[in-house]
């Protein structure tokens, strides 16, 4: 059977009405042809299930992943825009309603398309389809078949969920491409019938309420500039809220280390957030009834801060043995294998700390904040005290225009970036490390005001002035990781030491990863100077265009 | 095995089971050996193409296929059944013979014709006309097996040999030659005789005869391989049993 010519789908929304629109497509075509079941096609129902990580990397690479089983096992099978493209191979073992980690999957076809895009994230199942399928072949008056009829009723598996419409679609048999096109045409016709434009995929995901990309961990806000400045805090607010509460199962599951990186990414952005404009949140400028006190917004900075030391330790972990791999092959004098005791000594350190780390986010202590936190910046969000309510770009508001998130913005992002710019320009070679280290938090901070309030701003100047900052923070970034990486190694073989747990290679191996570490940091503060001279001079022009100063 | 395997059904008398065999053959290479097959209807009578439905027509006629000016992927046509295509006949293969000849003459012409077919198909079935002519010739250079229905009875033993004989002159590549008996009557002390011990005494004759069965003859009134309309017939498995044969022959390299 040639793949479908034409794709249709009964368009009412009443499902009671969806059995009449295929027999009304059958009656038509029985004008045309003799219509008659396929021979032998008792097939049973088909599942269907896609994959995706958490962040559906596949789904924004425009790739579908679909898992099915049929006679011969399991099997993967990867498309996207290029038919030439597809992919697909055996999956042994993997099984439709559990999440698979990129090991699972053996090397082949998709393995090779995928394994960057995907690492170091896992497959998760998005949704499972079970798709009923009754073929009827269409006759000519030879009673010889010139095309077929495949008409799908698909469901989603497991809850109880409403069946989804019914898909048809004519398929042509080779050498007679005019009878399928006259068929598509009659099945064009019959009312209540369209052509298909959405995959099945998109339709499942709409039946359990979710949407292909419903997750990104992108601060994207819904905020105008012309929003009371309380209330894009509190919008803000909500959303990093959501990002954290969505990764908390994956983090409890542990599915793959990114759930807990995103997790902590939010934590930290809210309390940049905190400290860049929660006075917001607190009297006047908020709405009396609601608003913060200075000591409520203290307690919850405090707490946000628990959060974030009660992540670090599995994090610092999972940094280690994410790169492991890669360090280990990267030895000069030591052999890979020396290394095995430090990568089985980190496995146990971790399995410890993700106990402790488990505990404290089912604790009450956990709950009681992200639900007070909730209903706290709800309220002020759905306050809405007034204020100049008008949308427009940053540049165009008017000095003094009131408390609205324009000014706000413009405001904490100039002071943001002026302490950026003075503690950069202060650095010399001589300066201490503890000066850049100093500067990587105030360009953080720097960082998340402007993607905060990306909304307001002109997107090519936001764009051009992100990507200076970016460089600039990779280069601190290697800096600092490094140097922490570099403490924490002589730590644990520290440690190991003291539990007998260190051969001799190991520890000349550790030695030899701290001095490739170090090589590293020496090089990212060579390159410090330019980079910042990029970022900053001539004195932040770029910056100036984009807060409207230009 | 790999690439594409070329089986032709011959023989030089007519009325021995050609098509028959070459119709089945094929639907279980396609339906049960899971093979992406193509059956290339070259008797004008179109008898195969009759068999599946599909009318003995094609476009520009057979000289456009020799020529080379139409190319032969143009003319398949799908069956009823997943993996089985038809290249029907058509009224003008009667000269096809006159065709070859004006296009230079080859016996290698079909295998040339062939050769692009090798990217879409894992099996190709020839079903041959009945004669000895440039035609037949083209078909036994071009076939890696040659299937050869048979009558049993001892002048029919006597084409077998002259077949293998001429097949055996070939320069370099030479096909496989199977025969069987077909249109066995069991209830004929001669057919029984000849059947027995010439399965038993060459390698060049299958183990499997078909019998003679009235539901092979309905096969072109249900229009289908007796394999769909009456798959547990006596018919049915005497085909799976001589295919099942064929096949294992072509992974042990031939008799």
């Amino acid at each position: 059977m040639t793949p479908g010519l034409a794709g249709f789908i009964v368009s009412g929304a009443d499902a009671q009405t969806w059995d009449d629109v295929v027999a009304d497509v059958l009656a038509a075509l029985g004008q045309g042809f003799a219509v008659v079941p396929e021979r032998g096609a008792t097939r049973g129902a088909r599942r269907r299930t896609w994959f995706d990580t958490f962040d559906w990397r596949l789904y924004r690479a425009g790739l579908t992943l679909e898992y099915v089983v049929g006679r011969g096992g399991g099997e993967l099978r990867l498309s996207g825009g290029d038919p030439a493209a597809d992919a697909a191979q055996p999956a042994p073992g993997w099984q439709a309603s559990r999440p698979h980690p990129l090991g699972d999957l053996q090397d082949g076809p998709v393995a090779a398309r995928i394994g960057g895009l995907v690492a170091p994230r896992a497959l998760l199942p998005a949704v499972t389809v079970s798709v009923g399928a009754a073929v009827r072949r269409l006759l000519n008056d030879d009673r010889k078949t010139v095309a077929r009829l495949v008409v799908e009723h698909p469901a989603v598996a497991g809850g109880d969920h409403q069946p989804l419409r019914p898909r048809l679609t004519i398929t042509e048999v080779r050498g007679y491409p005019g009878q399928a096109r006259r068929a598509v045409g009659i099945v064009a016709g019959v009312p209540g019938v369209r052509p298909v434009t959405e995959p099945l995929l998109a339709d499942a995901l709409g039946a359990v309420g979710r949407r292909p990309g419903d997750y990104s961990n992108k601060v994207t806000a819904t905020i105008t500039a012309g929003m009371p400045a309380a209330e894009a805090a509190a919008v803000i607010l909500l959303r990093l809220l959501d990002t954290i509460e969505a990764n908390v199962p994956g983090v409890l599951r542990d599915v793959d280390t990114e759930f807990l990186h995103d997790l902590r990414v939010s934590v930290r952005r809210t309390r940049s957030a905190l400290k860049l404009f929660g006075d917001a949140l607190t009297a006047p400028i908020a709405a009396r009834s609601c608003a913060l006190t200075g000591d409520e917004l203290a307690r919850f900075a405090a707490e946000f801060k628990w959060v974030g030391d009660l992540t670090t330790p599995v994090r610092d972990l999972d940094v280690h043995l994410l790169d492991f791999e890669e360090t280990a092959r990267a030895l000069r004098a030591a052999k890979p294998d020396d290394l095995e005791p430090f990568r089985v000594y980190l496995a146990q350190r971790r399995l410890r700390e993700f106990r402790t780390l488990t505990r404290g986010l089912r604790s009450p202590r956990f709950a009681n904040l992200t639900r007070e936190w909730r209903e706290r910046l709800t309220r002020i969000r759905d306050s809405k005290n007034g204020g100049t309510v008008a949308t427009a770009r940053l540049g165009q508001i008017r000095k003094g225009a009131g408390e609205t998130t324009g000014t706000l913005a413009a405001e904490r992002t100039r002071r943001a970036f002026a302490k950026v710019a003075k503690r950069g320009a202060a650095i010399t070679p001589a300066s201490p490390h503890e000066s850049l280290h100093d500067l990587r938090k105030r360009c953080k901070e720097l960082r998340y005001a402007l993607e905060f309030f990306a909304p307001l701003y002109d997107p090519a100047a936001y764009g051009a002035v992100l990507a200076d900052l970016k460089r600039l923070q990779d280069c601190l970034g290697e800096f600092q990781d490094t140097e922490v990486q570099i403490a924490e190694i002589r730590a644990l073989a520290t440690s190991m030491l003291a539990a007998n747990e260190a051969p001799a290679v190991t520890l000349l191996a550790m030695g030899e990863v701290t001095a490739a570490l170090a090589a590293r940091q020496q090089a990212a503060r060579a390159d410090f100077e330019r980079r910042f001279a990029v970022f900053a001079g001539p004195d932040g022009r770029r910056m100036s265009l984009l807060l409207g100063e230009g | 095995m790999t690439g594409v395997r070329i089986y032709a059904t011959y023989n030089i008398k007519g009325g021995v089971g050609k098509t028959t065999t070459a119709v089945n053959l094929a639907y279980l290479a396609a339906a049960e050996s899971g093979l992406r097959t193509v059956l290339w209807d070259l008797d004008p009578q179109g008898a195969a193409s009759f068999m599946f439905r599909v009318k003995p027509r094609v476009k520009g006629g057979g000289k456009a296929l020799i020529h080379g000016k139409r190319p032969l992927d143009d003319a398949i046509k799908g069956t009823d059944f997943d993996n089985l295509d038809l290249i029907p006949a058509d009224f003008t293969y009667r000269n096809m013979d006159l065709l070859l000849d004006s296009a230079g003459g080859s016996s290698r012409k079909l295998s040339k014709l062939l050769a692009p077919l090798a990217a879409d198909y894992d099996a190709v079935f020839l079903d041959c006309p009945p004669s000895i002519s440039l035609v037949s010739e083209n078909v036994l250079h071009a076939a890696d097996v040659i299937v050869v229905p048979l009558i049993p009875t001892t002048l029919s033993v006597r084409t077998l040999d002259q077949l293998t004989e001429f097949v055996a002159g070939f320069n370099g590549r030479r096909p496989d030659v199977l025969a069987f008996f077909s249109m066995v009557d069991r209830r004929k002390k001669l057919h029984k005789e000849i059947t027995e011990n010439l399965s038993s005494q060459r390698s060049d004759v299958a183990a499997t005869a078909v019998p003679y069965l009235s539901l092979v003859e309905n096969m072109s009134v249900e229009r289908a391989p007796v394999t769909v309309f009456a798959p547990r017939s006596a018919a049915a498995r005497a085909y799976r049993e001589l295919w099942a044969e064929i096949r294992s022959r072509d992974t042990t390299g031939g008799g």
